[in-house]
């Protein structure tokens, strides 16, 4: 269970990304956090497995406190919260199982890693998820040779070679097509499922949050403004959540209509 | 709201200067003109002395010709102590300037250790190799052991200048992806750094290589060994035709060296 209390972040020089965040994961549950851009979604989850330090706030994974931990105790926090990124983040130039092994890389020692000598049960794990997220015989291509789609399903793979108590998966589809973006997600949410790993998902497709979400949270401007199911995404609602955004593009339009019409 | 009577139209538009004012910019080429100009006077620049050297240079010239082969031996001992030279303090100039280029990557380091890797490269790139050449003379005696010093010093400075350069640009997200999985430092640098500064590596290794071929024919000259000991003792001797057989011996070995240099680079990228 992740446990997210009065998360406070503000980057240098900046207003406050995240004004008093706070959130519960429960042991199986997939929650979904929807926001316009800018609102801290991609800050929120940094903050969690602290690629990001938050400035104030707690956050607990199974009754560990996260933000007090320092050096070797925080890496081996981390192993338990696997991440999924938006750009993939793939290594490029390594191969896929490489990729998906590293993955494994908090358990093994640096000259294994060194000699991509990884555990045979660690290399098992890695064929048999490849072959879950659908890439069987892929492992010796390189990741920059994959489309799109593929890359993503690596970088499941990796995170699921974690073994992790939860996953922290940052808008897995922003630079996908709609229909990959929508097996992505599938795939995401299903092996979540059959693991029985709890899983935190930033998005901002509303309609494939409406899809796949049991549980939805709206972040406007660093603070939650909803919380509800699917269902209770109404038009007035979804106003609230996404108050505020694109407010110069609106104007803009507004003074191109004015032009048009005036002249 | 938009003042639909009289709308502002704005027909002029200039790139903001670079500089904090407007005038600046013009201020500073007539300076850099001036400080020309100053420098061509006060080091008494006189046609004279021009044409009466190079009428020596002519004579030097003519007794060069023809180029004297017969002490091949002798050349060729420069050629392969300059060779080994070259290829040593690559080999231990990369060794030592690698984990260098590493502390010196902002990107990486935390700031204390930061500070002490751009400390060395600074130091490395203070002087330049002849100057340092003649400390190491000064200090293990003449010879192509004072060179290889004096090159892998070098090395320091250039090799990890541009590895610490080539570090800084790498891509952050596939790092953060491998310190997300709970990597340790080392782990990240062997996953999630290094195969993406690997083609480059070996490129500046090569580079750095072809750098010291050429650079271990000139130290040769205040003592450091290789062929430019070879050739300072030609001239020296006033043996100007030895000297012409040395210095097309050079000219073909640099010219070897950057062949082979760009060739393999062609093939890394």
């Amino acid at each position: 269970m992740l446990e997210v209390a009065g998360l406070v972040k503000a980057y240098p020089g900046g207003d406050q990304v995240l004004r008093g965040v706070s959130l519960t994961v429960k042991a199986t549950e997939v929650v979904f956090v929807i926001g316009p851009s800018g609102a801290g979604k991609s800050t929120l989850i940094r903050c969690i497995n602290r690629l990001v330090e938050p400035d104030a706030g707690s956050v607990r994974l199974d009754g560990v406190e996260i933000t007090r931990l320092t050096g070797a105790e925080l890496r081996r926090a981390r192993r338990h919260m696997a991440m999924i990124f938006q750009e993939f983040n793939l290594v490029e130039r390594l191969t896929v199982m490489e990729n998906v092994l590293s993955g494994r890389l908090g358990y093994v020692g640096l000259w294994q890693a060194w000699r991509r000598r990884f555990p045979p049960e660690d290399v098992e794990l890695a064929f048999e998820t490849l072959k879950r997220v659908g890439l069987s015989g892929f492992e010796n291509k390189r990741a920059d040779e994959l489309s799109g789609g593929q890359r993503q399903r690596v970088g499941i793979a990796r995170a699921l070679v974690q073994r992790p108590k939860i996953l922290l998966v940052d808008e897995p589809t922003s630079s996908l097509d709609p229909k990959t973006s929508e097996a992505v997600m599938a795939l995401i949410t299903r092996l979540a499922a059959e693991e029985q790993i709890p899983a935190l998902i930033n998005i901002h497709d509303v309609p494939l949050a409406r899809q796949f979400a049991q549980r939805i949270l709206g972040l406007n401007q660093g603070v939650f403004v909803f919380e509800g199911t699917p269902e209770d995404l109404t038009p007035a609602v979804l106003d609230l959540i996404y108050a505020g955004a694109g407010e110069e593009l609106t104007s803009a339009l507004g003074a191109l209509s004015v032009s048009d019409t005036g002249v | 709201m938009m003042r639909m009577s009289r709308p502002t139209v704005v027909t002029e538009w200039r790139r903001p200067s670079a500089f904090p004012a407007r005038w600046m910019g013009p201020a500073l080429g007539l300076g850099l003109a001036a400080f020309v100009l100053w420098n061509l006077l006060s080091l008494q620049v006189d046609p004279a002395r021009v044409s009466r050297g190079l009428g020596r240079a002519w004579i030097v010239f003519g007794r060069a010709f023809p180029p004297d082969w017969s002490r091949w031996e002798l050349l060729v001992e420069g050629v392969i102590e300059s060779l080994q030279m070259a290829a040593l303090s690559t080999a231990l100039g990369v060794l030592i300037a690698t984990p260098v280029a590493v502390m010196a990557a902002r990107n990486f380091s935390p700031l204390g250790v930061y500070a002490v890797g751009r400390g060395i490269i600074s130091l490395g790139r203070t002087f330049h190799e002849i100057i340092v050449a003649i400390l190491f003379v000064k200090a293990v005696g003449f010879g192509p052991f004072a060179g290889m010093l004096t090159l892998t010093w070098g090395s320091i400075g250039f090799f990890g200048k541009l590895l610490a350069e080539q570090i800084e640009n790498i891509d952050r997200g596939q790092v953060e992806a491998i310190r997300a999985t709970g990597a340790g430092p080392g782990a990240v640098l062997v996953f999630g750094v290094l195969p993406q500064v690997l083609p480059r590596f070996v490129g500046l290794t090569i580079y750095q290589w072809d750098i010291h071929l050429r650079q271990s024919a000139i130290i040769g000259i205040v003592g450091a060994g290789g062929i430019g000991t070879t050739l300072y003792n030609s001239f020296a001797r006033y043996d100007y035709d030895f000297s012409l057989a040395i210095l097309l011996v050079i000219v073909a070995i640099v010219l070897l060296g950057e062949a082979v240099s760009a060739a393999a680079r062609r093939r890394i990228q």
